[in-house]
């Protein structure tokens, strides 16, 4: 995947209020694991995400994202970008 | 052989930490004898119920119990049966027309547990490509509801207008919109702005379901629910309720004025495959709600007992769910599950009861110690309560 571009950027960014634990943030970090987020941590994120992007990630579809990589993939598709 | 139950170790041990400090286990309560809606015999001791969802005190009223030893005698003990085969006495009927003069609705579905109500409801009216958008807050059984019928899962944040706006405006054009929202969160306590809620809901052509499980009989005019209270009512498509809270039995319904509600009964499996509730259950179920319909007076002295409860904790120095008593449920806040097990036994061997709350059942990680009102706690026992939980928190360090 490619790292340089606009939406993995964004979604990099939107991360780091949340990264407590300052985790360097590659497509192969993963949420629960690596940042070890809780479920609220994940709403408040993924509503973030959604207002960012103007999207819905159903929680169908979060159920399958465990890295960021997968995330960015998913945003990209949704956004159509 | 890899062994399926070991997911569960962080549980077990969890467990076993806590109840080696010598702690009584806060979840096998036994109670060897009940006395009255709001006294049991617990480990010998006499004990005041805090802890139950019996809001009305109906489930030793006369009426009721003698509507439920009838119903033993004449119909038997039970149906062996689905409501769509054999299931269906002349008391399910009753049990329907009660609720639909209890709401003022044309369609009244009965179920045998409120946890099946939303279940069944909630997966037959949204499927595959359709979308709910949920409170995050939600009941399991409102989740649970989403899972069965495999619909699109949009959750919000808790009682966020803006958040349920935005996503509902992102729902793809043409997809079917269910709105999930409950009148009272049991954990908390807390009651949802229904009035904004359902506008933007029905402005963005969605269907409403509200759940008013721990609403009703209490909160509106009629004891109707907070969608009555807040005069949304009727934009409500359907309103889920159970007979396990102020009705004070077991059961579960669904009401509604939809014109093709009916075929519900024919295509709701958590309806159709299972057994319906016994004769006795309904009896004493449509008895209770028809006395439910005159309980002004109860409501209002629960309403005191809410105020003055919530008003004597605050000044006590403890931590509560809400600003203001929202409904009869009171939820203290604990700083962690060890200090909540060691307050909640101090406070049964003081002689009270309440529930111990902790996740996945409470938002955000928290542990509650939360106290329910009845109708039938007098003034005389509230002040008890409030004895019990000053000497409690000072034994326990909590205040």
């Amino acid at each position: 995947m490619d790292t340089t571009d606009e939406t993995f950027d964004k979604v990099r960014e939107l991360i780091e209020p949340f990264n407590k634990k300052g985790v360097e943030i590659t497509p192969a970090t993963r949420f629960q694991q690596d940042l070890e987020w809780d479920s609220l941590t994940v709403l408040d994120f993924v509503a973030n995400i959604e207002d960012e992007f103007d999207i819905i990630i159903t929680m169908n579809m979060q159920a399958e994202i465990e890295t960021v990589g997968q995330l960015v993939d998913a945003v990209r598709g949704l956004s159509g970008g | 052989m890899s062994d399926l139950l070991s997911k569960f170790d962080p549980l077990i041990e969890q467990r076993e930490t806590l109840l080696s400090t010598g702690v009584t286990d806060p979840f096998n309560l036994v109670m060897e004898k009940v006395e009255s809606p709001t006294v049991a015999i617990c480990n010998g001791r006499r004990t005041i119920l805090l802890g139950t969802y019996n809001y009305m005190g109906m489930t030793f009223d006369p009426d009721v119990v003698a509507a439920g030893k009838n119903a033993l005698d004449e119909f038997g003990s039970g149906t062996t049966g689905s409501r769509v085969l054999n299931g269906t006495y002349a008391g399910h009927k009753a049990c329907e027309d009660a609720l639909k003069d209890f709401y003022g609705m044309d369609h009244a579905m009965v179920f045998s547990t409120g946890y099946q109500a939303n279940l069944g409801i909630i997966s037959t009216l949204a499927g595959k490509d359709d979308y709910i958008l949920l409170d995050i807050d939600s009941h399991a059984s409102i989740y649970d509801g989403c899972a069965l019928g495999n619909a699109q899962i949009v959750p919000f944040r808790h009682n966020d207008i803006e958040a349920l706006e935005k996503r509902l405006k992102r729902v793809p054009e043409g997809a079917g919109k269910l709105v999930v929202l409950e009148g009272v969160y049991s954990m908390l306590g807390d009651v949802a702005p229904l009035k904004e809620m359902v506008a933007v809901a029905k402005a963005n052509g969605a269907m409403v379901l509200v759940d008013e499980a721990h609403s009703m009989g209490f909160i509106g005019e009629h004891g109707r629910g907070v969608a009555e209270a807040q005069g949304v009512i009727d934009d409500v498509d359907f309103i889920i309720g159970t007979f396990s809270k102020s009705v004070g039995t077991v059961g579960g319904f669904c009401v509604s004025n939809h014109p093709k509600f009916e075929i519900m009964r024919l295509v709701c499996r958590p309806y159709v495959f299972t057994a319906s509730l016994p004769p006795s259950v309904v009896a004493t179920a449509a008895t209770s709600i028809r006395k439910l319909m005159d309980g002004a007076d109860k409501r209002a002295h629960l309403w005191e007992n809410s105020k003055r409860l919530h008003e004597g904790l605050r000044q006590l120095g403890f931590t509560l769910g809400t600003d203001q008593p929202q409904s009869a449920i009171i939820a203290v806040i604990m700083p962690d599950l060890e200090t909540g097990a060691a307050m909640w036994e101090a406070l049964l061997k003081e002689g009270l009861y309440v529930n111990l709350a902790r996740p996945p059942a409470t938002p955000a990680g928290m542990t509650l110690l939360r106290c329910s009102l009845c109708a039938e706690h007098s003034s005389e026992q509230v002040g008890e309560i409030l004895a019990m939980f000053s000497a409690a928190g000072r034994a326990t360090g909590c205040i």
